[in-house]
């Protein structure tokens, strides 16, 4: 039964792992700037990404208002709407997701948890950086073309996001594509290190099956991008192509405003295809580093071990290969052959099963547990929670039948917003509570923590819950307004000035967590070692934070997996993975039994 | 009060207070007009199933957080695997996932099925607008390309095509349908994509430039109801708007004597070439004899 956690002790470890020559920095501009090291690279990474994310966030305060106050703000028009509506969803989704678990989370931790002195690659990771930044300022500058940026909607279909009816499909476009390609390129880079780095710089002893769930969340999903974003970026290129050639790859013969354009014999699904063959898949790339985090989060301050870590891991990966398969539920109502949605509905609710199975271990794990409800911990909870909620709603969703009167309403936007907005957002805040000793050695300030905590999940849950009910109802998304409608009763109006009015106060909290961090960074209270009892090797560095190299002269020996807590008869409720069984403190009369 | 006291507590909140939410809420869906009412069961069915899980969660961890609140004195249960417990939820999840599925795809065999009585609407959708085309006595629609679309032939119809000829033309954003008919709805766009889309119809689908996509349905009680397109179509999407009117048959045969053919729209579109061809020489006439006139006066310069 407990083989996961104690086997391998008799183990002979793997070959020594030679010590890799690292790059020393010697001034301050390849110390911080040109770095070369994954944990100043994950700085960057997550710095350049909260900022480009807080400009989400204040588009989508302009969306919300022009939603729930129609006729107040008269200087946002349609134009405009929809410009917010796309840059916010490709900033969160792309830009500020999937750049802050992989190259944030992924950079930081892997190393550490692995039990590596850096990436395996780490000129390439500072490639990765500087050509994920250059993507950033590409994507920014689309606001100082004319035209401005691309308001074609995140999934920029063809043909309209290259035709003049819409925003920004002069420059806009073309500037969106670009980034997009670049960001792949760098992403690529920065990817291949992650997955090398896993498969080929663990320390001795530290087998797959000995890997915390956050390196395999965040293993398998970049396993996925780099399978799923040349998807994507073929589709940036042919449409690039389309826009400035015309070649008709996804154009057909098409009379736009009384004109026949010279387009011809193009299939404007084939991108659509293209588009979720990476989108699918892009939905893990996002969940998994979370699922991952989130179990050692629920383990670590719960005090016991993850419940069912083999199954755990399988899930990871059965999930990360069924996204595969699943594309085509994006476009049930898409004008595709319907007897696709007989396949598409049934490999997307047999995904249903791993993800619930997860997240019965996450509450299996709090059950017999030993909780303490620290910031992290709570997060997790409210994870939980919006995860249920949004995993339940992608149960109508993917139902074939049950998507035709939901697509394209309010339900699809409280569904994904739930599900993989506030969801991985609540990890992401919990994991830096977590963590923030060990990169900063101080505490991030409790007291605003709290408040942070508890306006942040109530807040986004008083706006995605009610959302959903819109979307029964029937109101359309992406409308900039409603104007009269004979269904829309005048208390949906009511219901969409409170939610934009949460939204407001949501996104001031998040204001007043990134204070949080920077005034903590200097002034927050000082952090012991290893100050959350975690038993996985990130915390086991000599130095706090780790230096350079992470290491001392000697890589750390790993003994055992990375959920030893509470083990009966051990003195402490946690066991390192670096300490070797003969090395446990036991209990007065216990002996090495309680551990075999 | 202690933290898992309120922690407990605020999840209780929101297990409960969704629930009374969902009781209580004003916003659901609109009364059906359609056959569909199978789609409104199984999402009923999903809603139950999954919104008891979704309760059962939120109120076991609220238990768990509150029985197994940390104390220095006490250890968590060292427990890495359970199988049987965990064979059992995986059979019971896959069971409720396979009782969501069925009825759904059952449904879905019947959505994509289109019964042979059915009869036929043309929806054309283009940058910013609607526009319908039922079929004449012949019952068959003309072929269509985009090629032939011009200010003459707005709908594009093969002027070569017989089946055309009578084809009925509705030129308009609204349009009206008989009560109690199926429909099999032909979705044609000739500029990007839109979605025909009335929430009391409960079904949609997208119109995709270079194809022809379809849905069906069945009108079941009469009213006017809202036409939106559910698919982000450029800056006017948000207006592309119309109104559907389910009537009485006889109604409806009004309505029909009331528009106009292709063959009809074919002919006043060439009579209007003549006018305006009249028209066009009749002014060359004109200034022809000005010139003339010009010329034949003594002591003024040519025009030309």
């Amino acid at each position: 039964m407990a083989e996961v956690g104690t086997v391998g002790y008799e183990q002979v470890p793997p070959a020594e792992v030679e010590d890799m020559e690292l790059y020393h920095p010697k001034s301050f501009a390849t110390k911080y700037i040109w770095s070369q090291d994954a944990k100043i690279i994950a700085v960057q990474y997550a710095g350049t990404a909260v900022a480009i994310g807080m400009v989400g966030l204040v588009l989508s305060w302009l969306m919300r208002l022009q939603l729930g106050f129609p006729d107040v703000f008269s200087f946002i028009t349609a134009k405009d709407y929809y410009q917010f509506v796309t840059m916010h969803g490709m900033i969160m989704v792309i830009y500020l997701l999937t750049a802050l678990f992989l190259g944030g989370f992924g950079n930081y931790l892997i190393p550490l948890m692995v039990g590596a002195r850096d990436m395996v690659f780490p000129y390439v990771n500072m490639l990765s950086y500087w050509i994920f930044l250059l993507a950033v300022i590409v994507l920014i500058s689309s606001w100082f073309v004319p035209g401005g940026p691309t308001g074609a909607g995140w999934t920029l279909y063809p043909p309209q996001a290259i035709l003049s009816g819409t925003p920004g499909s002069s420059n806009g476009i073309v500037l969106m594509l670009i980034s997009l390609a670049l960001f792949i390129v760098g992403f690529t880079m920065g990817g291949l290190n992650y997955v090398v780095t896993v498969l080929q710089a663990r320390t001795r002893g530290m087998t797959m099956m000995r890997l915390p769930l956050t390196v395999w969340g965040i293993f398998v999903a970049t396993i996925l991008a780099l399978l799923a974003f040349p998807a994507l970026f073929v589709g940036a290129v042919m449409m690039t192509l389309d826009k400035m050639l015309g070649p008709s790859f996804f154009m057909p013969s098409i009379v736009e405003l009384g004109q026949q354009l010279s387009y011809k014999g193009g299939s404007p699904l084939l991108f659509q295809h293209l588009f979720w063959f990476f989108g699918h898949p892009e939905v893990y790339i996002v969940a998994l580093p979370a699922f991952g985090i989130v179990s050692d989060l629920i383990s670590t301050h719960a005090r016991r071990n993850i419940f069912g870590y083999r199954l755990m891991v399988w899930a990871i990966v059965v999930i990360g290969g069924l996204s595969f398969i699943v594309w085509a539920h994006h476009m049930y109502v898409s004008g595709m052959n319907p007897y696709f949605g007989f396949f598409f509905a049934t490999t997307t609710l047999i995904i249903a099963v791993p993800t619930a199975i997860k997240v019965y271990n996450w509450v299996l794990t709090l059950w017999k547990g030993n909780i303490q409800l620290t910031i992290p911990m709570l997060f997790a909870i409210a994870f939980i929670i919006t995860f249920v909620n949004g995993g339940i709603t992608g149960l109508f969703l993917g139902n074939v039948i049950v998507d035709v009167p939901l697509s394209d309403t309010m339900f699809v936007v409280a569904h994904f917003h739930m599900v993989m907005g506030v969801a991985p957002i609540l990890v992401v805040l919990g994991a830096v509570y977590h963590w923030f000793p060990l990169m900063t050695g101080r505490h991030l300030h409790q007291g605003l923590g709290k408040f942070h905590f508890w306006v942040t999940f109530l807040g986004a849950y008083l706006i995605y819950f009610p959302m959903h009910y819109l979307g029964f109802l029937g109101v359309p998304r992406r409308y900039y307004e409603l104007n009269d409608t004979s269904f829309v009763p005048a208390s949906a109006h009511d219901l969409n000035a409170f939610i934009t009015v949460a939204a407001l106060v949501v996104g001031f909290a998040q204001i007043v967590f990134i204070c949080n961090i920077f005034w903590s960074a200097y002034r927050g209270k000082k952090a012991e070692r290893n100050p959350w009892k975690a038993a996985s090797l990130e915390w086991q560095t000599p130095t706090m934070p780790p230096g350079h190299g992470n290491w001392a002269k000697e890589l750390p020996v790993v003994y055992r997996w990375a959920y030893d807590y509470s083990v009966p008869g051990a003195k402490q409720d946690f066991i390192p993975q670096n300490v070797a069984p003969d090395q446990v403190e036991m209990d007065a009369g216990q002996k090495e039994s309680a551990t075999t | 009060m202690s933290n898992r006291w309120i922690v407990t507590f605020v999840l209780f909140v929101v297990a409960i207070g969704s629930v009374i939410f969902h009781l209580v809420t004003p916003w659901w869906s609109t009364e059906i007009a359609s056959n569909w009412s199978q789609i409104d069961f199984t999402i009923n069915l999903t809603f139950w199933i999954t919104g008891f899980v979704y309760i059962a969660v939120i109120l076991f961890m609220a238990w768990c957080i509150y029985k197994y609140r940390h104390r220095p004195d006490r250890r968590a249960e060292y427990e890495p695997e359970n199988k049987k417990l965990e064979i059992i939820l995986t059979v019971v999840t896959t069971i409720g996932v396979a009782g969501l599925l069925a009825p759904g795809l059952i449904t879905w065999n019947k959505y994509v099925a289109v019964p042979k009585d059915a009869l036929q609407l043309e929806v054309v959708g283009k940058q910013w607008q609607w526009s319908y085309r039922f079929p004449g006595k012949d019952g068959k629609l003309g072929k269509t390309a985009v090629r032939f679309i011009n200010g003459d032939n707005p709908f594009g119809i093969d002027p070569k095509d017989p089946n055309g000829k009578d084809d009925i033309l509705v030129e308009d954003v609204n349009v009206t349908l008989p009560v109690g008919k199926s429909y099999k709805m032909l979705l044609r766009s000739i500029d990007v994509l839109h979605d025909f889309y009335v929430p009391q119809f409960r079904a949609k689908m997208d119109l995709v430039p270079g194809q022809v996509s379809y849905f069906w349905f069945t009108t079941k009680r009469t009213g006017e109801f809202d036409i939106l397109c559910a698919e982000l179509c450029g800056v006017g999407h948000h207006t592309m708007r119309g109104k559907v009117s389910v009537v009485s048959p006889a109604d409806f045969e009004k309505f029909l004597g009331e528009q106009t053919t292709f063959a009809k729209q074919q002919e006043e579109a060439r009579l209007r070439r003549q006018r305006d061809a009249k028209k066009r020489q009749a002014a060359k006439r004109a200034a022809e004899s000005i010139k003339q006139a010009a010329r034949e006066t003594p002591g003024t310069k040519s025009l030309d």
